[in-house]
C-alpha cells in the first residue's frame, strides 16, 4: 500500500487540510501586517510602499499563485470532508447530540462558507480590479492604486458591517483551526496543548479585531 | 419512580423504524438501565407484545456490548458510565427519556436498538493484533518496559469497543477507536515490529467501511465510556503519517 504514496485516504484529507489551513494562517499574519499601514494616517503613503513592493517582488508573484492553490485546496476538501460525513449518518438522532464541544469545531463548514462569500466580494472589489475586469472606482488612478479604493469602499457602511462580520466568523474558524492543525499533524502533547490552545484563541482574536479596526477608523475618522 | 419512554423500535435492517411510546411504573431507584428495560420487557411480554431488543453481555461496564444513545447522549447523561452501570437515581422522576440505537451508516440497525458493529470487527482483522510466533511464556523482565509506556499503552487498551465515539461523533468517524488499537500496539515493543503496516491496513479498513472522516471536535473523548484521550488519534496521525513518509520502498 505504501507503494502508492499518499492516497487520499482519511487522514491525508486531514493532513493536506491543516497544511493548507497553517499556510492561510500564515497568509493572514502577513496580509493583516499591510492592512495595519493604512491606519497610519499618512494619506496611504506606507500602504502605497508596501503595496509595491509586492507587486514587483518575484517571489510574491509565485507566492499569489500559491495561495489561490492554497484557498481552493482548503475549500475543496473542507467541501469532500462535509458531503461525505453528511452520508456517514444518513438517520440522523431524534434528540440532538449533547457532547460538550464547542460551537466553533462544529459550525466550521457554515464559518468556512461565510469566509468563502466574503472572499468573493473581496476579490471583486479589489483583486478584479487589478486584473482590469472590475473598473477603477473611489477616485483611483491606476489599477494598483488600492489606498482610494480601500477608502471608498469602507466609507459604506453596508460594505464595512459584512466585512466586520465575515471577520467575526473568521475569528471563530480560526479558533477551532488553530489547534485543530496541530492535532491533525500529531502534535498533541499534554504539556503543551493548553498553551497552544490559549495561542489559538490569542491569533484567533488578534487577526478578527485586528482586520475589523480598518473599516472602523475609515467609517468614523478618515476625512 | 414514573417514565414516559420512547423507544426506537424498528423489525429488521430491511424495514423503517419509529419511536414507540410506553409508560413505566414502579421503576426502583437502585435499578440499572438495563433493568428498567427488562422491567419494561417483562410487562411487554406479559400483555402480549414483542419485547424490547438491546444488547447486552457482561452488565459491568468491560464487554462493550451495550450501547444505546439515551437523552442525546451515548451511554446516557453520566459521563465516564457505561449504559449498564448507568441507575435510575440519575433520571429525575416523571420525565420522558428517548432510547435510540447509534446512528452511522457503518453501524446499520439489525433491530430495534440493536445495531450491527462488525465493522469494528473489520477493522481489529485489518490489524489489530500482534503477529507474533510468541512460543512458550518467557519471562516477563526479558523486554524492559518504561512503567509511563507500558501505563500509557494501558490506557489505550480499555478501549472496549462499544462504538460511543462513533455515535457521539457528529461525523461518524471512528478515530478514536482505531487510535486506541493502533496505539495500544505501536507503544509496546511487540507490537512495534508491525507497526507501519498495521496503521495502514488499519486506516484503510476503517475508510472502507463507511466511518466518516475525523474534524477534531473531540466529541468521542467527552463521550467515552472509558474516558480514552484525543491525543491517541495525534498519535495514530503521527503514526500513519512516519508510515506513509518513512516507509521504505523495498
Amino acid at each position: 500500500m505504501s507503494k502508492k504514496g499518499f492516497s487520499l485516504t482519511s487522514l491525508s484529507h486531514k493532513y493536506i487540510m491543516a497544511a493548507a489551513g497553517a499556510f492561510l494562517m500564515l497568509f493572514l499574519v502577513s496580509h493583516l501586517a499591510t492592512n495595519l499601514l493604512l491606519l497610519a494616517g499618512d494619506g496611504g503613503a506606507q500602504f502605497d510602499r508596501a503595496v509595491e513592493f509586492l507587486l514587483t517582488n518575484p517571489a510574491i508573484k509565485i507566492m499569489e499563485y500559491v495561495l489561490f492553490a492554497g484557498f481552493i485546496i482548503h475549500i475543496i476538501i473542507g467541501v469532500i470532508l462535509e458531503l461525505h460525513n453528511r452520508r456517514s449518518r444518513p438517520v440522523g438522532y431524534k434528540v440532538a447530540l449533547k457532547s460538550e464541544t464547542t460551537a466553533f469545531s462544529r459550525f466550521m463548514i457554515h464559518s468556512g462558507i461565510i469566509i468563502f462569500i466574503f472572499l468573493l466580494i473581496h476579490l471583486y472589489h479589489f483583486f478584479f480590479v487589478k486584473l482590469g475586469f472590475v473598473p477603477l472606482y473611489g477616485g483611483a488612478e491606476t489599477a494598483h492604486d488600492f489606498y482610494p479604493m480601500v477608502a471608498y469602499t469602507f466609507q459604506n457602511p453596508v460594505y464595512s458591517i459584512i466585512y466586520i462580520i465575515s471577520f467575526v466568523f473568521l475569528g471563530f474558524h480560526l479558533k477551532h483551526a488553530f489547534q485543530s492543525a496541530f492535532q491533525s499533524f500529531g502534535l498533541n502533547h499534554d504539556k503543551y496543548m493548553p498553551a497552544i490552545k490559549i495561542v489559538g484563541t490569542i491569533y484567533a482574536v488578534v487577526i478578527a479585531v485586528g482586520f475589523s479596526i480598518i473599516p472602523l477608523y475609515f467609517l468614523f475618522f478618515y476625512n | 419512580m414514573e417514565f414516559k419512554l420512547k423507544i426506537w423500535r424498528q423489525k429488521n435492517a430491511s424495514v423503517k423504524g419509529k419511536f414507540e411510546n410506553y409508560t413505566l411504573k414502579d421503576v426502583s431507584a437502585e435499578m440499572s438501565f438495563l433493568q428498567m428495560l427488562d422491567y419494561l420487557n417483562q410487562q411487554i411480554i406479559e400483555s402480549g407484545g414483542e419485547p424490547v431488543h438491546f444488547e447486552h453481555d457482561c452488565r459491568e461496564g468491560i464487554c462493550g456490548s451495550c450501547g444505546l444513545y439515551i437523552n442525546g447522549r451515548p451511554h446516557g447523561p453520566i459521563t465516564h458510565t457505561t449504559t449498564c452501570e448507568l441507575h435510575m437515581r440519575e433520571f429525575k422522576d416523571h420525565t420522558t427519556i428517548v432510547i435510540e440505537p447509534w446512528r452511522s451508516k457503518a453501524f446499520p440497525v439489525i433491530k430495534d436498538l440493536v445495531v450491527d458493529r462488525s465493522a469494528f470487527e473489520k477493522v481489529i482483522q485489518a490489524g489489530g493484533f500482534v503477529n507474533a510466533n510468541t512460543g512458550s511464556t518467557q519471562e516477563a523482565n526479558n523486554i524492559p518496559i518504561n512503567k509511563k509506556i507500558s501505563d500509557r499503552a494501558f490506557d489505550a487498551a480499555v478501549c472496549i469497543g462499544c462504538g460511543a465515539c462513533v455515535a457521539a461523533c457528529k461525523n461518524s468517524s471512528a478515530m478514536l477507536f482505531v487510535s486506541a488499537k493502533v496505539s495500544q500496539y505501536a507503544l509496546m515493543p511487540q507490537g512495534k515490529v508491525e507497526a507501519k503496516e498495521r496503521v495502514e491496513n488499519m486506516v484503510a479498513k476503517m475508510d472502507e467501511v463507511g466511518f466518516g472522516f475525523c474534524s477534531n471536535t473531540y466529541a468521542c473523548e467527552y463521550d467515552c465510556p472509558k474516558g480514552i484521550s484525543v491525543e491517541f488519534i495525534a498519535q495514530m496521525n503521527r503514526e500513519f503519517f512516519s508510515a506513509k513518509v518513512c516507509k521504505s520502498k523495498k
